[in-house]
């Protein structure tokens, strides 16, 4: 069962999410159920990881009478649908199904009094499928189905409380983003297809040239991954979603956007390898667009009051350190000594910071989502004195600012010094912005703390208790987590994120597997 | 392909809805028509990939009672566009009809669908 | 919407509608068309007699026949026999096609053939699954539409 993998990982969610409406009487069984089925999935993506670790890169073709016969007999391209797994899939696959289950275990509680909830953890599951499906795929057409697949499942989980005008106003905005993005890529991938005849990203990534067309494909490719992942010039569509969407679904959301990063790294990385001279530009772009996207989020940042849309603001300015962090590898890609002197590096942090990232932004926004349970608002003014009635959610929270703003011992530090030591290499002027974007981060999450948590206690919240176990015991895990990932990076660095910065940058490996050498 | 120009007139066909389609997200005010300026987008792709899959002279590669002559592989298109483009209908399907709801909802909380009224989100 | 004319020609045309989606729906393996084109054809067939008739009686009708079960049940039985293909080869492979299985498991016929219904292995299954879905949720998208269109303005 075990060469089976690629394909149960796939479709135990997707059962999960066909069997979650039929528990329409009883809506708690739903939400065991989502947490059960999710947590099957985190066990299966570790044991993924490990089988990457330990055979290199693994195919799974659908439909074929074995799982790694890629050329049916008499043919010489690849025609099947495949799953294409190397290091910095399965990095995403953990993401993913952690956070799923994370978030799974947080809406049993904080969504209970909410109705239709067997369709929620349904769209829920559905969302895991589609980050799964994109970050394991090895073919174009399957990129653009599951993107479109997490896409829908997004918005209509954005647009959840529909009894909130705002919901579906955030929900269509998201909605339109993402339906334009997806179709751009299609466009592209079409391009791609009429040149070479093919899906196969591997058989593409071998044939590519730099033909007006295919740097017209490029761009349009970048260009909606961009989009889709929340860099700057079409960030405005982040704050709105984060905020409105129900808190236990904003892990699996953060996931869903850095899916489409992973995607525009995909694209960079591995099917436009081969062109080696423009590479060098889009390196640049990246990295300017990361300390766009890190400043121009953060100064928005700031003059929130609205706890949960401050924090979205400082998602889209965290993006904007790994778009900076592997862009800086990306321009260095094809000059071997600048790539193993800080090039290397220089991802490492980028692809560090997306998990790190995933894990204490999903824990801030929680915290919110907590405050906003207990208190039924997320204006920072009405709020105070609440660190004494909720002492757990305040130690979170505590934990949460300090990894975001890059302190040590915690895990933002870790993944922050590396994107600051190697883009100072590049060009300091790099590292300067991600350094003052981070003490803009820490001097925003001060005033959070301070109007949230301390001043005195105010009469309103007289009745105020601590949170329901479940909504701890998810932020505690993310604390702990935080706390861990900062205390032994080195594990962390060597066991995943390092072989995923390997799959990116060999991308012989990638093209000569699939039987095509 | 004798280079005349009605070889390309699908493609031309598919800037011009391209064209539309973002003029009409951009710039109309009302929901209803930016959801159709999507299918128009939606319909310039499609049309891309039918044109991309299109062989003068070609059969459907379907054998059931299909004419003799198409028994000749040579002479059968590649179904693969095809197949896409059923996808990426479908896929258009969900996409319009969430987005519709979505504008009911808006309009049943609003009283309106024009765009630049829908702005409670902002800052 | 109820007029004389709607429900006249729903009379004479729904049965034709449903009678052709079923039929694009089961030779899907043979002809043009599948699950999804079959499905939206009968849901098309079944909208028709979702506004010819009175708002009472559609919704007393899908409250007794929900469907979002159906939906669930197309795509479980579709996923089912993806699933099939663990049994020794990989996901999706197609195990009952040449297998002599009573259903839809004859041998195929290479070239031009005037198409045989019993063919196919688990493409016709996965089809009548997909069928389902799709008519499930297409329904159920024009039902909703409909409820809400129709209870906000009754004298339609």
């Amino acid at each position: 069962m075990i060469e089976h993998l690629p394909a149960l990982i796939i479709a135990i969610p997707l059962f999960g999410a066909f069997i979650a409406p039929l528990f329409k009487k009883k809506q708690s069984i739903a939400a065991v159920w989502a947490i059960l089925i999710t947590a099957i999935t985190v066990i299966l993506s570790l044991m993924l990881m490990y089988q990457v670790r330990l055979h290199g890169i693994i195919v799974y073709v659908f439909g074929a009478d074995k799982p790694t016969i890629v050329l049916p007999s008499g043919y010489k391209v690849p025609i099947r649908i495949m799953f294409e797994i190397d290091g910095i899939g399965a990095f995403m696959a953990i993401s993913a199904t952690l956070m799923s289950f994370v978030g799974a275990l947080y809406s049993y509680s904080h969504v209970k009094a909410e109705s239709g909830l067997e369709k929620y953890y349904a769209l829920l599951l559905l969302l895991e499928v589609g980050i799964l499906g994109m970050v394991l795929t090895g073919d174009l057409f399957n990129l653009f189905v599951f993107l479109e697949i997490a896409g829908i499942a997004g918005s209509a989980l954005v647009g959840f409380r529909n009894y909130r005008g705002e919901a579906s106003e955030a929900g269509i905005k998201y909605l339109i983003v993402s339906a334009v993005a997806s179709l751009m890529v299609l466009f592209a991938i079409g391009i791609l297809y009429g040149e070479y005849g093919n899906l196969n990203l591997a058989y593409i990534s071998r044939q590519v040239s730099l033909s007006t067309l295919d740097m017209i494909a490029f761009g349009l490719l970048f260009a909606s991954f961009a989009m889709k992942c929340g860099s700057v010039p079409m960030h405005y569509w982040v704050p709105d979603a984060y905020t409105e969407v129900p808190a236990g679904i904003n892990p699996v959301l953060l996931v869903s956007t850095y899916a489409s990063l992973y995607a525009l790294f995909r694209v960079s990385f591995t099917l436009f390898a081969n062109v080696s001279i423009s590479l060098e530009r889009v390196g640049w772009i990246m990295s300017v667009l990361g300390v766009l996207t890190m400043f121009i989020g953060v100064t928005m940042a700031l003059v929130q009051k609205d706890v949960k849309r401050l924090m979205s603001y400082h998602a889209i300015s965290q993006t904007g350190y790994m778009l900076l962090g592997v862009g800086v590898g990306l321009t260095v890609l094809h000059n071997s000594d600048a790539l193993a002197e800080f090039g290397r590096t220089a991802m490492a942090g980028g692809i560090f910071h997306i998990i790190n990232h995933i894990i204490y932004k999903s824990l801030l926004l929680m915290t919110a989502g907590a405050l906003f349970y207990v208190t039924g608002t997320r204006n920072l003014n009405e709020m105070g004195g609440l660190a004494r009635k909720m002492p757990i959610t305040t130690l979170c929270f505590i934990v949460g600012a300090a990894a975001i703003s890059g302190l040590p011992p915690f895990n933002g530090f870790a993944s922050k010094f590396l994107i600051y030591e190697s883009s100072y290499r590049l060009n300091p002027l790099l590292a300067v912005f991600a350094m003052v974007t981070s003490i803009l981060t820490l001097a925003s999450f001060v005033k959070v703390f301070a109007s949230a948590f301390l001043g005195p206690p105010l009469e309103k919240f007289e009745n105020v208790r601590e949170v329901p176990r479940p909504m701890i015991v998810a932020m505690v895990i993310l604390a702990l987590l935080c706390i861990l990932f900062g205390l032994f990076p080195d594990v962390v660095l060597n066991k995943i994120v390092y072989p995923a910065v390997d799959a990116l940058i060999n991308v012989a490996q990638y093209q000569s597997w699939g039987g095509l050498a | 392909m004798n280079g005349s120009i009605w070889v390309n007139f699908p493609f031309i066909v598919v800037a011009l809805l391209l064209a539309i389609g973002f003029y009409t997200i951009g710039f109309k005010r009302n929901l209803i028509k930016v959801v159709i300026g999507i299918e128009i987008l939606e319909g310039a792709v499609n049309l891309f990939l039918v044109a991309l899959g299109y062989v003068k002279g070609g059969y459907a590669p379907i054998y059931t009672l299909a004419p003799p002559e198409a028994a000749n592989p040579q002479n059968m298109v590649l179904p693969t566009p095809q197949a896409l483009t059923l996808t990426s209908i479908v896929i258009g399907v969900a996409v319009s009809a969430l987005m519709l709801a979505f504008a009911v909802n808006i309009y049943k909380h609003y009283g309106t669908l024009d765009v630049t009224k829908i702005r409670r989100l902002r800052g | 919407m109820t007029t004389t004319i709607i429900k006249t020609t729903t009379k004479i045309l729904a049965p034709l509608i449903l009678v052709f989606g079923s039929y694009i729906i089961l030779h899907g393996h043979l002809t043009p068309g599948g699950g999804f084109q079959g499905g939206a054809v009968f849901a098309s067939g079944l909208a028709l007699l979702i506004v010819a008739n009175k708002y009472d009686a559609v919704k007393s009708l899908f409250e007794k026949a929900p469907l979002s079960v159906f939906e669930s049940i197309g795509a479980l039985g579709f996923l089912g026999m993806a699933c099939l293909g663990f049994a020794g080869y990989t996901f999706f492979k197609n195990i009952i096609a040449n297998s002599g299985f009573p259903l839809f498991g004859g041998k195929t016929p290479t070239g031009i053939n005037p198409g045989y219904l019993n063919t196919g292995g688990t493409l016709p299954y996965m089809n009548i699954f997909v069928g389902i879905k799709v008519l499930a949720g297409l329904t159920s998208i024009v039902l909703v539409f409909f409820l809400i269109m129709r209870r906000e303005r009754d004298e339609w």
